[in-house]
């Protein structure tokens, strides 16, 4: 099988797999990083979203051979040590989650919108995020909990 | 209000189900929480009942017997035990019972409110015995406060953890006195959730997270077609696939087993199964619209009969008749099915998000052959429960594959089998009547709920009395409506199918309000009267739903002027001990394109745990119930369930989500249930709205833009 090096959350990792492999179950299988979720392996939830090179990407819908030598982040990186992201912190303050499923998809597409436009109005909001469904209705706190965020990051 | 039902669903269940510890709910299980607490060397820990640990060293652990599936009984619970113990709430760590009880009804507060406290009440005057003992003084000289014993007199104090060994000495006291709600410190604050810390960094432990030495992947491949039985298959070109371990046929279809979940799905899509498609394989979404549309015209089995509604309907000055109709309805939890499992000679060991524990473990026993006490049901976090996880099918797939693997197993369901393999919401058809007299009065209500029976459906095949002539928890919310009117009468015809069925979030509640509520108001604008004024008249006997209705067209100013553009509906239902009222403000363009721009929803539900958890279940029912009443819909062709995914089972999503204000009515009354409750009004609130701004009754569900295009 042949041989992937990606460097996820910092650190350089080899695996061999089929190249056909999505990065989801890279890093669900290989990797044991179980946060990333499977929610419907068609890039139409949202619930496998990492960041790839920065942008949020669809891992379930991503082949590990086109994603050969990239940096990959994933909700287990999103913080550095101890000290949490501020969509972290923000999703804590306004208690975000319910059964939180979905919750790491969730974090990983905010963070990516923050991260390109820090100080989003609410269409910047809806555009990132209606690309992450949500069964039990979070929406509401998300949408505060991302102004919170950006709040934060504007705050320094 | 008229009482509810005689056979409660839940109660069923566990009658029918005989779950034994499962679901028993606990009062005193002290022996439980002590071999718990033996298990993990904690012998001398307090563990005066099944869900409090109090260890010497002060940490303090309670054990949720719920499961967790978003809800909020990781918090909720132990509020109300750290409440009556005086806890500090800080200390607390919460855990999930190794054993815990079925979850559903939205009966967990409801049902434990009591025995926790009493739980905590006991184990805090054994801690103050254990005190004074200590100290040698009277007992009504201590007091405890925030996690310590103090002996007011000299101050000494003593922290929980102090007390541990001594207090687990003592006898349980046979009888405590509660506190006084007005004295409560930690019920009825925005706590927040123990759980969110979990839940942002992906350290939440799902089922589909465990991973286990040697473990292998599997799926189960159904016969698309309900009814359909596995005939013969093709494994060649599977089994080529690179990590394909095995194929072979289970209970429920075949059984693919992989090294990787990449090998085994690139295995399942390489398999040739031949189906025996059954009797039912022509089955289709018109056919059981008609199949519905016929038994509705048959005799039914009388509900509820008050008064003479057939003489009433002869004399009334107007009669008005309509029929809803509401398709089958999906769950599509955002976690899939999944179930994680290490069957061995001696012991078997499951990972599930269920919402039936007592029921798994049974069934483990039953597939392996082990007697039950060696089977142990370790319930994960739910990725969302809403009732389809109450049926463990999917735990019954990876416990057969297990047990023919002699491996341990991880076996998720695919998107597409989830939603073709659920036990759906039943499609139902409510024929209603109603009688006006020659001065407006509302005299005589009819309803007739044709739909198929989970009770007696393909779930339980269980000798019951009446056999399926009158399910009473189909006519949840219809036999029980709160208008008081002089001649009532509510039917019950079943419509059963090959489809499966089963209990989804607030389950007949959602049609039945639905019918009512949209009814009503086609009552109030035959009678010319506004539909706030015509609800209040016949619910003077109601002063808790007279109390939210009011309240909600308080804050919506309601028969004020509204931006232009902009239209409200209103409707209120009592379902699970609740009381909700809602006022859904709606545009409709000239596409028909619906926006519900506001939610406003009051509710009564009695003293309140956590208010924040209740403000985000009653959003969560109204999304849920929005996506039911504008998006997607489950329809049959071919005798198995066309929709596979969300493309084709749409959900709402962020952008369309209202704003959504919540008001809570404080009450001492017994707490009644939150998860479902605010769910069955705003179908009927958004379908009244959509009226005021279009003129077009709604009735059928999902509302679509074809039926509304000006
Ligand atoms: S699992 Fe990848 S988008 Fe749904
Ligand atoms: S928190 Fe449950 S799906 Fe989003």
């Amino acid at each position: 099988m042949p041989n992937f090096t990606l460097y996820i959350n910092g650190e350089k990792r080899q695996i061999n797999v089929d190249s056909s492999t999505p990065v989801l179950w890279v890093l669900r299988d290989e990797l044991k990083l179980t946060g990333t979720k499977y929610g419907c392996g068609r890039g139409l939830c949202g619930a496998c979203t990492v960041h790839i090179n920065g942008e949020a990407t669809r891992s379930c819908i991503t082949a590990v051979d086109t994603v050969n030598g990239e940096e990959i982040t994933t909700i287990e990186g999103l913080q550095q040590g101890d000290i949490f992201h501020p969509v972290q912190k923000a999703w804590m303050a306004e208690d975000v989650p319910q059964c939180g499923y979905c919750q790491s998809g969730q974090i990983m597409t905010a963070a990516a919108l923050l991260a390109r436009k820090p100080d989003p109005a609410d269409e910047d909001i809806d555009a990132a995020m209606k690309m992450n469904i949500c069964r039990c209705g979070t929406y509401q706190r998300i949408r505060k909990a991302v102004h919170h965020a950006a709040g934060e990051i504007k705050r320094g | 209000m008229a009482d509810k039902t005689v056979i409660n669903r839940r109660d069923f269940i566990k009658t029918a189900t005989a779950a034994g510890a499962g679901l028993v709910i606990g009062f005193h299980l002290p022996f439980r929480n002590r071999l718990q607490a033996a298990s993990v060397g904690l012998q001398s820990s307090f563990a005066p009942n099944a869900w409090i640990i109090v260890r010497p060293d002060n940490q303090v652990i309670f054990k949720v017997t719920k499961s967790e599936m978003g809800q909020g009984v990781w918090t909720s619970l132990p509020m109300i035990i750290a409440e009556e113990m005086d806890l500090d709430w800080s200390t607390i760590k919460v855990e999930q019972a190794l054993e815990s009880d079925g979850t559903g009804g939205s009966r967990s507060i409801r049902g434990l409110w009591k025995p926790l406290r009493k739980a905590g009440a006991k184990a805090k005057d054994m801690l103050l015995e254990a005190a004074a003992q200590e100290w040698q003084v009277e007992k009504n000289e201590c007091v405890a406060e925030n996690g310590m014993i103090k002996h007011k007199p000299t101050g000494k104090k003593f922290k929980y953890g102090d007390l541990a060994i001594a207090a687990s000495k003592l006898p349980v006291p046979d009888k405590v006195s509660l506190k006084n709600p007005s004295d409560f410190k930690i019920i009825g604050t925005d706590a927040l959730r123990t759980d969110t810390p979990l839940k942002i960094n992906g350290r939440a432990q799902f089922a589909m997270d465990v991973n286990l030495d040697g473990m292998v992947y599997a799926f189960v491949v159904r016969c698309p077609i309900f009814g359909g039985t596995f005939k013969s298959m093709d494994t060649r070109k599977a089994m080529a696939i690179n990590g394909a371990l095995d194929i072979f046929e289970v209970s429920n279809g075949v059984a693919v087993v992989g090294s990787t979940t990449w090998a085994a799905l690139q295995a399942r899509k390489a398999l040739d199964i031949t189906w025996d498609k059954g009797t039912t394989a022509d089955l289709n979404s018109d056919s059981i619209a008609e199949f519905l549309r016929k038994q509705g015209r048959k005799r039914a089995a009388k509900g509820r009969n008050d008064g003479n509604p057939k003489r009433a309907l002869k004399n009334a000055k107007t009669v008005v008749e309509a029929v809803y109709q509401v398709p089958f309805q999906a769950h599509a939890t955002m976690e899939p099915m999944n179930c994680v499992v290490d069957v061995q000679p001696d012991r078997c060991r499951l990972w599930a998000p269920t919402q039936s524990p007592g029921d798994a473990r049974k069934q483990a026993a039953k597939i392996t052959g082990l007697p039950k006490d060696k089977v142990e049901v370790n319930v994960t976090f739910l990725g969302g429960g809403f009732g389809r996880r109450a049926f463990n099918d999917f735990i019954g797939d990876a416990l057969e594959v297990s047990y023919r693997m002699k491996k341990p197993v991880k076996l998720i369901w695919m998107r597409e089998d989830d939603m073709r393999h659920d036990y759906y919401r039943p499609a139902s058809r409510h024929i209603m009547a109603g009688g006006l007299s020659s001065d407006g009065k509302l005299e005589v209500w009819t309803h007739r709920v044709v739909a198929p029976s989970i009770l007696f459906g393909q779930m339980f095949k269980y000798p019951v009395p009446l056999k399926d002539k009158l399910d009473i928890v189909a006519l949840e919310g219809a036999k029980n409506i709160a208008y008081a009117i002089p001649n009532i009468r509510v039917e019950y015809k079943s419509a059963n199918t090959a489809v499966p069925v089963g209990w989804w979030r607030s389950v007949y509640d959602s049609q039945n309000a639905y019918a009512n509520e949209c009814f009503i108001d086609e009552l109030a604008e035959s009678a010319g009267q506004d539909p706030l004024q015509f609800r209040l008249t016949y619910l003077a006997d109601s002063p808790r739903d007279t109390q939210v209705l009011k309240m909600a067209a308080k804050k919506v100013n309601w028969g004020e002027k509204l931006s232009a553009g902009r239209f409200q509906g209103l409707a209120c239902h009592a379902s699970f001990k609740s009381h909700v009222a809602q006022v859904a403000e709606v545009s409709v363009n000239n596409r028909g394109m619906i926006q519900v721009h506001r939610v406003v929803c009051t509710i009564d539900c009695g003293q309140v745990v956590n208010p924040s958890i209740v403000r985000s279940q009653i959003e969560s029912a109204i999304v849920y119930g929005l996506s039911a009443a504008l998006k997607g819909k489950i329809t049959i062709e071919n005798g198995g369930v066309v929709q596979g995914n969300f493309h084709e089972f749409e959900v709402l999503r962020f952008h369309e989500m209202p704003k959504i204000e919540v008001y809570i009515v404080k009450s001492d009354e017994h707490p009644g249930g939150v998860g479902e409750p605010g769910l069955p009004p705003i179908a009927p609130a958004v379908a009244n709205a959509v009226f005021a701004a279009t003129g077009k009754r709604i009735r059928k569900l999902p509302i679509k833009a074809e039926d509304l295009k000006s």
